[in-house]
C-alpha cells in the first residue's frame, strides 16, 4: 500500500499543528462557534447527539495491520473501546472529548493517517472497490488512481469551500463494487481500442434527498488528464452550484437543471484552458505511485489440486462450509481467497468493532493476508490474499472473535447508518431494526435459500445507510415525534444501478419485520428456480409485495 | 488609520470605500463596487487618486475582464466565509489572465481560510471586524508544503519529489 514519504508526513504534521491551534483558540473564546464548525468538520468532527464523533479518513478503504492496532490504541485511550466502519470505508469515533482530538490527530499521523476533509463541503474520501488489485474480472487497478486523486484533493487551495460535500469513485472493473454512478464523480477505467488507459466521466450521481445517477459527460479521458478534468469539473461546479439552498447544492442538481450535455461543455471550454498544464500526469508519477500496489509474494499453488483439498475439508464440516461458500470468493491468484470478515453478528450495531476484535484483524491480516486489509462500503472488513490452506486455520481464529457469522451477502448483512442513537440528523432509529431483522431471519438455512439480497437501513433522507440503492431499502421518517418506517424495493448500486421505490404507507417499528417477512414470502411464492429477490421485483413488480404488506389482517 | 494585511505585513489601508448610495466622488484612492465604478466613469476619467474595483465572488469575469485589468487593485467580496467563490475568481485572475496587482479578500472571510487564499492568488486581506491583523498573519504560515499547483506553486508535488 501507499507509504508516505517526507512530504506526505509534513502535509499531514502540519494539518495536525493547525487544527491543534484552531481548537485552542476554539476553546478559548476567540473563534465562534459558527466558524469553527466548517473548521473542524473539514477535519471529520461532528458535534453529534451524545458527544463529538470523528470520521478517520482510510482512503479507499485500505489499511495496514499497523494502523489497525493504532486505530484499536486509540479507541481504548480516547474513546469508549469501540469504533464503527462507515458506508464509506471510513471510521468513526463516537465518543472522543474535543480537547483531546489533536492528540488523536497525531496518533493517526504517526501511522500515516489523517481525518482531512472527512466532512464539511469539501472534496471527501475516494472510494473504490474492496477487491482492487485481487478481483478476477479487473481492468486495471484503481488505487494508484485513488491515491493520485487523494493527493490531488488533499488541502486542494481551491476547492474547500465547495457549495456541498463532493464524493469521487473510482471503478477498476467489470462488475461495479463502488457504486461509482451514484457520486459526483464516478470514474470508469476503460482502455480505447489502441489499448491505451484512461477514463470514462460521470457526473452528477448521489443518494440523499434526490437520488440520481450519474451521467457520463466523456467517453474516453486519457490518463494523464486526469487531475486537470477533476480541476475543470470542480471549478465549474464551485463557481455555479447553487449556495441559497443547502437541498439543491450538490452538483446533480447543477448538471440536471444545465443537462449532462450542457454541463460536459461548461466542463470542456474549462478543460481548454488547463489541458497541458503543469498538473498533467507524467510517467515517472504513474510508475511511482504504482509501485505502491505491487502483487503480495504469492506462493506458487496448483490451483485445482487447492480446490480439492478445500472441498474435502468442507465436506466434513458444515459450519465451515457455510463461511467458506458465503464470506470467501475466489481471486485472481490460484489457490488463493478473498476472506470477509463480517461485522454483522446479530445484537451488534452493523459495522461496529471492538479494540480486541481490530487487534484480532490486525493479527489475522499479519499470519494470513500480507499485513494488510481493506474497510468496505458494505461496513465489513476484508482480507483480499489468502491462501486457501490457510482458510481452516483463519475460520476457527475469526469464529472466536465474531468475526465469521456466516451471512455476506445475505439478508443480514445489511448497510445501516448509526440512526437516531448516535446522530442528531436522525429521524428515527436504524441500528434496533437492522437487529430486530437478524433475530427474526436467524434461520441460516432460511437465509440462505433467499440468497443475495441487499437490505439497506437509513435513519433518514440524507441516505447515510444508501436505502435507495437496497434491493429492500427501509428509511426512518418522523411522524408527530414516533418513528416510523418507509420500506423502498428494487434499488440497485451495481452496474445497472436503479433507485427503489416506495412501497407504500410506512410502518411502525413493531409492523417492520413482520412487513419484511411478507415480502420474502412474496418473493419465495414468484421465484423461478434460481432467481434472485431483485431479479423476482423485476420481472413481477411491485404490485404483489404491496397487496400483501397492506392485506387486512385475518 | 484602518488597517490592511498585505503581503504578510501590517500596513495602513488609504483605500477609501464609499457609501451605497454615494453621489459624490471624493479625491485620493478610491475602492468602488462594480455598480459604483460604472455610475462614476464620467468623474473617473478627472480622478486624482487610484482606483480599486470590488467584485462579488459570483461575478462573471470573463464578461468584465478587459476592463479590469489595468487597475491596481480588485477586491473580491465574501458574502460569507463558506462561500468558495472567490477562491475560483482570484485564481483566474492570476492564473488566466495574468492579473498582477493586488487582490484583496473583502467581506466575512475568516482567518482560518488565509492560508489556502493566498494560494489562489490573494496578496491583502482586510477583514470586516476588528480580527487582529498580526495574529492572523500566523496563519498564513500553516503549512509549508502542498500537492498542487497553485499561483505560488506553478509545479505540483509530483513534478517535485
Amino acid at each position: 500500500m501507499y507509504k508516505y514519504d517526507n512530504y506526505d508526513h509534513k502535509i499531514v504534521n502540519e494539518r495536525v499543528e493547525q487544527f491543534r491551534d484552531q481548537t485552542q483558540r476554539y476553546l478559548a473564546g476567540e473563534i465562534a462557534d459558527e466558524e469553527f464548525l466548517p473548521l473542524r468538520l473539514q477535519n471529520g468532527l461532528y458535534v453529534q447527539r451524545l458527544a463529538p464523533m470523528l470520521r478517520i479518513a482510510v482512503p479507499y478503504g485500505m489499511l495496514s495491520s499497523r494502523q489497525v492496532r493504532r486505530l484499536a490504541h486509540i479507541s481504548r485511550v480516547f474513546d469508549k473501546g469501540y469504533v464503527h466502519i462507515t458506508t464509506r470505508q471510513n471510521v468513526q469515533l463516537n465518543w472522543p472529548a474535543l480537547e483531546e482530538v489533536p492528540d488523536i490527530l497525531a496518533e493517526l499521523a504517526d501511522v500515516e493517517m489523517h481525518a482531512i476533509q472527512t466532512s464539511g463541503n469539501c472534496i471527501r474520501n475516494t472510494t473504490t472497490d474492496q477487491f482492487a488489485g485481487v478481483a478476477e474480472d479487473e481492468i486495471e487497478d484503481p488505487r494508484p488512481w485513488c491515491e493520485l486523486i487523494r493527493q490531488w484533493s488533499t488541502l486542494h487551495p481551491e476547492f474547500a469551500f465547495l457549495p456541498r460535500k463532493f464524493k469521487i469513485a473510482v471503478c477498476g472493473s467489470t462488475e461495479d463494487r463502488a457504486a461509482f454512478l451514484l457520486h459526483d464523480i464516478g470514474l470508469q477505467l476503460v482502455k480505447n481500442d489502441s489499448g491505451e488507459l484512461g477514463f470514462e466521466v460521470f457526473v452528477g450521481g448521489g443518494l440523499g434527498r434526490t437520488p440520481i445517477i450519474g451521467s457520463s459527460i466523456r467517453k474516453f479521458l486519457p490518463k494523464q488528464h486526469l487531475l486537470s478534468y477533476l480541476d475543470a469539473i470542480v471549478r465549474v461546479y464551485n463557481r455555479y452550484g447553487n449556495r441559497d439552498n443547502k437541498y439543491k447544492a450538490r452538483i446533480k442538481i447543477l448538471v440536471k437543471a444545465w443537462t449532462p450535455a450542457v454541463f460536459a461543455q461548461r466542463v470542456e471550454a474549462e478543460w481548454e484552458h488547463l489541458k497541458d498544464g503543469p498538473s498533467t500526469l507524467t510517467d515517472s508519477e504513474f510508475s511511482r505511485v504504482k509501485s505502491f500496489f505491487p502483487s503480495p509474494d504469492y506462493t506458487e499453488v496448483d490451483g485445482s489440486e487447492s480446490a480439492d483439498k478445500l472441498a474435502e475439508t468442507a465436506i466434513n464440516n458444515v459450519a465451515f462450509k457455510r463461511w467458506l461458500d458465503r464470506n470467501t470468493q475466489p481471486q485472481k491468484q490460484a489457490g488463493y481467497r478473498s476472506v470477509t470478515l463480517s461485522l454483522k453478528p446479530a445484537g451488534v450495531a452493523p459495522g461496529d468493532v471492538t479494540d480486541k476484535q481490530l487487534e484480532t484483524i490486525a493479527d489475522l491480516a499479519d499470519r494470513f493476508s500480507f499485513g494488510e486489509l481493506r474497510a468496505t462500503h458494505n461496513q465489513n472488513i476484508v482480507l483480499t490474499d489468502v491462501i486457501e490452506s490457510d482458510l481452516m486455520e483463519l475460520w476457527q481464529q475469526a469464529k472466536e472473535s465474531a468475526l465469521a457469522t456466516p451471512t455476506i451477502g445475505t439478508i443480514n448483512d445489511m448497510i445501516c447508518c448509526p440512526g437516531g442513537d448516535y446522530c442528531s440528523l436522525a429521524n428515527a432509529k436504524s441500528i434496533p431494526v437492522a437487529e430486530a431483522i437478524q433475530r427474526k431471519f436467524s434461520d441460516l438455512d432460511y437465509v440462505y435459500d433467499l440468497g443475495d439480497l441487499e437490505l439497506n437501513i437509513s435513519g433518514c433522507m440524507n441516505a447515510c445507510g444508501h436505502h435507495h440503492v437496497g434491493h429492500i431499502g427501509i428509511l426512518g421518517v418522523d411522524k408527530k415525534g414516533k418513528e416510523w418506517y418507509q420500506i423502498q424495493l428494487g434499488g440497485s448500486a451495481s452496474r445497472n444501478a436503479s433507485l427503489a421505490k416506495v412501497l407504500g404507507p410506512s410502518l411502525s417499528r413493531d409492523q417492520i419485520t413482520d412487513g419484511i417477512e411478507k415480502l420474502l414470502d412474496v418473493y419465495v411464492e414468484n421465484r423461478i428456480a434460481d432467481e434472485s429477490f431483485l431479479s423476482t421485483y423485476q420481472r413481477i413488480g411491485i404490485e404483489k409485495f404491496k397487496e400483501r404488506v397492506y392485506a387486512p389482517s385475518t | 488609520m484602518p488597517q490592511v494585511l498585505k503581503d504578510n505585513c501590517v500596513e495602513n489601508d488609504d483605500w477609501i470605500t464609499l457609501e451605497e448610495s454615494s453621489e459624490t466622488l471624493p479625491s485620493g484612492d478610491v475602492l468602488l463596487t462594480y455598480d459604483q465604478w460604472q455610475g462614476f466613469s464620467e468623474q473617473l476619467t478627472r480622478h486624482d487618486g487610484g482606483v480599486g474595483v470590488i467584485i462579488d465572488g459570483n461575478a462573471e469575469i470573463e464578461e468584465i475582464i478587459e476592463s479590469l485589468l489595468n487597475l491596481p487593485l480588485i477586491a473580491i467580496n465574501f458574502p460569507k466565509f463558506a462561500d468558495g467563490r472567490g477562491f475560483s475568481t482570484a485564481r483566474l485572475l492570476r492564473e488566466r489572465y495574468n492579473y498582477n496587482g493586488e487582490i484583496r479578500a473583502v467581506g466575512g472571510f475568516i482567518r482560518d481560510q488565509l492560508y489556502l487564499m493566498s494560494r489562489c492568488g490573494f496578496n491583502a486581506f482586510k477583514f470586516a471586524d476588528d480580527t487582529d491583523l498580526s495574529e492572523s498573519a500566523k496563519s498564513l504560515q500553516d503549512f509549508s508544503e502542498n500537492y498542487q499547483v497553485s499561483v505560488e506553486q506553478k509545479n505540483p508535488l509530483f513534478r517535485r519529489r
